[in-house]
């Protein structure tokens, strides 16, 4: 599994004529269900690249390696803030880590 | 399916780290031009920069000047570089690095102001959002983006490319544009060989999984001179995940070692120069040592200190959180475990390595009408991305000038039907072959009859002319591809041309009789790099018509 979506957590980008998720996502892989949950369409097609974990503004989705890659488990979200990224990781026992990295210079800095 | 007429000055066809800055400087120099970026995906994140970058691995520091930046890559590349394009590129990359701070980039500074020094022409960058500054900056002007639009074609009179083809991937439409001159920027092409990892972990790989190709097919059917194919780019990359090894040895200055624990470039490729080897002996020691029972390797992350595992994970959240991911796994803790790497599929791209568009210095291809930029354009190995922001703003510069006077042609009702029917036939089909199919057939071609991962990279003309015999029949078997829908539809033409790009490729690797570049392009029958016969350019030209590709020399 390359990215896990909280069904519990997405509100479904209700409103939107497009989820945050699916209009972000390089490879098209996100889109919207019936139920209006988020779903990607083929897990194997993913890259990894985190773009619909940092989309999502209410951190639904988590990403995770392929089994094959990385059996013990692991999971990643991310938060996006107007001058930086706050990441959260989550390791195999459950303990976390968090970093705040500069993303981008706000005018007038 | 209905059709989507567009008229524009100048239509941009990729906007990733080349095509948004093209059109920013195309705005910058005269508003009032039309542009298009036409993209695939969604130029806010896509291509190689989705994740971000943090790095700009071409800079020139204090004391360095364009004379010295082309002798280097001359010698990576072992003689063979278009110096003129490397040296144009070499002179506009500070300007354009500095273009893109004021975008909104951070870039780590001394506290004189200048850039922090991270590699002898490397600068460190906090670029996780670089994508989406350039692509701000793309809407700060009047370029008309069309997100999630896959260019299929260009229009082609026989004389001049007069525009594009493109199929809405959301909209299902089908997409005239006509333009007075065209910039390519579609980056390389992944997914041609077979990748490290199979099955569900298909796509975690080094290479955008969507820069398919598309530009270099669009431009070999259309007749366009390609150069250098044959110098393959494999990566060096932290093992499963592929996340730069220069980031650990250059950010942190972790020393590659072997599974017994030695400095294996320093005791057993002193000859090729230990430690400070090219670029493609790092690769080939690798290979080498694996070969000879003393994998895997590693990069040594074990003496690190607590304030350096912290910045090597700040750095690559910004640019490949999956390592994050597998450091987690392991108990988060790089320090306690060495870093595993091997090297890649080999991926066809013109930003590490050279292959693309044959093109003058003012980035014109062979085509009239047709620019090339950025990946996408050939014979200016390690540009990387501040040398693509150079190629689009010396294309965009020379598109300018040059529709002074043009006026847009018509197009052709048979053209425009032709490639309608083309894209929409895998549509019709009921059963035939699917995109999942043909891609592993191909990929399987590639790794074993032309020199990928399973052959450790080696290349021999018998297992290349079987490969050109099974391209040939995979491409005759192309008119039963099937696509069940638009995202489908999407694969299937992704396959189409990866095949028209991989049999250029074979074609050159066929060509070059010498071995010029480690594991790049290493001929197992002739072992030798031969200056005196081969100290020449590959390109070749396709003809659609007969189906053939012409092999030509241009010397160096
Ligand atoms: C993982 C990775 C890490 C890198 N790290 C660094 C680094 O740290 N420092 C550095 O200097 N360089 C780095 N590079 C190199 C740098 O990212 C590239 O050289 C640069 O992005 C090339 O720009 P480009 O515009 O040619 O390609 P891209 O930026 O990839 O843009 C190509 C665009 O074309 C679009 N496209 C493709 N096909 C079509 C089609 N048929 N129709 C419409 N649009 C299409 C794509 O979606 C994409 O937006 C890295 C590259 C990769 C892959
Ligand atoms: S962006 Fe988040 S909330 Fe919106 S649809 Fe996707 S997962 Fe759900
Ligand atoms: S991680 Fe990237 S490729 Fe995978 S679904 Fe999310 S946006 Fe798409």
């Amino acid at each position: 599994m390359s990215i896990f979506i909280d069904e519990n957590i997405c509100n479904g980008c209700k409103g939107l004529p497009e989820a945050r998720c699916e209009r972000i996502c390089p490879g098209d892989l996100c889109y919207r269900k019936e139920n209006t949950k988020a779903a990607i369409r083929d897990q194997s097609a993913c890259w990894t690249c985190a773009c619909c974990v940092k989309e999502c503004p209410v951190q639904a989705i988590e990403l995770r390696l392929p089994f094959q890659a990385c059996s013990n488990g692991a999971s990643l979200k991310a938060k996006l803030k107007r001058d930086k990224t706050i990441w959260t990781v989550w390791d195999a026992g459950g303990h976390q880590e968090e970093f705040i990295i500069q993303a981008r210079c706000l005018k007038g800095d | 399916m209905s059709t989507i007429r567009i008229d524009t000055d100048i239509l941009i066809i990729g906007g990733g780290a080349a095509g948004c800055f093209a059109a920013v400087e195309v705005h910058k120099k005269s508003p009032n031009c039309r542009v298009v970026v036409m993209e695939k995906s969604q130029i806010e994140r896509s291509g190689c920069l989705a994740m971000g970058l943090n790095a700009i691995n071409a800079y020139l520091h204090s004391g360095q000047t364009p004379e010295s930046y082309v002798a280097y890559v001359e010698r990576e590349f072992e003689g063979v570089i278009r110096k003129d394009l490397v040296y144009t590129i070499a002179q506009g990359l500070n300007v354009a690095v500095k273009d893109v701070e004021e975008m909104g980039l951070p870039v780590e500074k001394n506290e004189d102001g200048t850039y922090k020094k991270r590699g002898k022409r490397s600068i460190r960058i906090f670029g996780e959002r670089l994508k989406p500054i350039l692509a701000e900056a793309v809407t700060k002007t009047r370029t008309q983006v069309l997100n999630r639009v896959v260019a299929t074609n260009f229009i082609y009179n026989g004389e001049r490319i007069c525009g594009a083809f493109g199929y809405g991937i959301r909209d299902g439409k089908f997409y005239v544009v006509r333009a007075k001159a065209v910039i390519v920027a579609t980056g390389g092409a992944s997914g041609i060989y077979r990748p490290n990892n199979p099955g569900e972990a298909r796509h975690l790989m080094w290479y955008c999984p969507w820069n398919v190709g598309t530009g270099y097919a669009m431009g070999i059917r259309a007749g366009a001179e390609m150069t250098s194919f044959e110098n393959r780019f494999i990566a060096l990359r932290v093992k499963d995940v592929h996340a730069p090894t220069g980031t650990i040895a250059v950010g942190v200055h972790s020393k590659q070692i072997n599974a017994r624990g030695e400095d294996y470039l320093e005791l057993y490729y002193k000859h090729l120069g230990g430690n400070k080897c090219l670029t493609q002996h790092r690769l080939l020691a690798t290979v080498e040592e694996t070969k000879a029972g003393r994998g895997p390797c590693y990069l040594d992350t074990t003496t690190l200190n607590e304030a350096d595992e912290r910045r090597l994970k700040e750095d690559f959240l910004s640019m490949n959180p999956q390592i994050i991911l597998l450091w987690a796994s392991e108990g988060m803790d790089p320090r306690r475990k060495p870093v595993e790497i091997q090297g890649t599929e080999p991926f066809v791209v013109g930003g590490h390595c050279q292959s693309g568009y044959w093109i003058d210095k003012e980035r014109r291809t062979t085509l009239k009408g047709l620019y090339a930029a950025g990946e996408v354009a050939g014979g200016a190995p390690k540009k990387y991305v501040s040398g693509s922001w150079v190629e689009a703003r010396i294309a965009a510069m020379t598109a300018l000038e040059e529709i002074k006077g043009v006026s847009l042609e018509d197009v052709d009702g048979g053209l425009v039907q032709n490639e309608k029917t083309r894209i929409l036939t895998p549509l019709t089909k009921k059963a035939g072959i699917s995109p999942l199919e043909v891609r592993e057939r191909l990929q399987k071609i590639m790794d074993e009859y032309a020199g990928g991962i399973s052959m450790n990279y080696a290349l021999h003309e018998e297992r290349l002319l079987e490969a050109r015999r099974l391209l040939k029949c995979l491409k005759g078997r192309l008119k039963d591809i099937a696509a069940v829908n638009n995202y489908n539809l999407v694969e299937a033409l992704e396959c189409i041309d990866r095949v028209d790009v991989a049999r250029v490729l074979v074609e050159h690797l066929i060509h070059r009789k010498e071995t010029r570049w480690a594991c790049y392009q290493t001929r197992l029958d002739y072992p030798k790099k031969e200056d005196s016969r081969w100290l020449t350019f590959v390109n070749s030209v396709y003809s659609a018509e007969t189906d053939e590709i012409k092999m030509i020399e241009r010397p160096v």
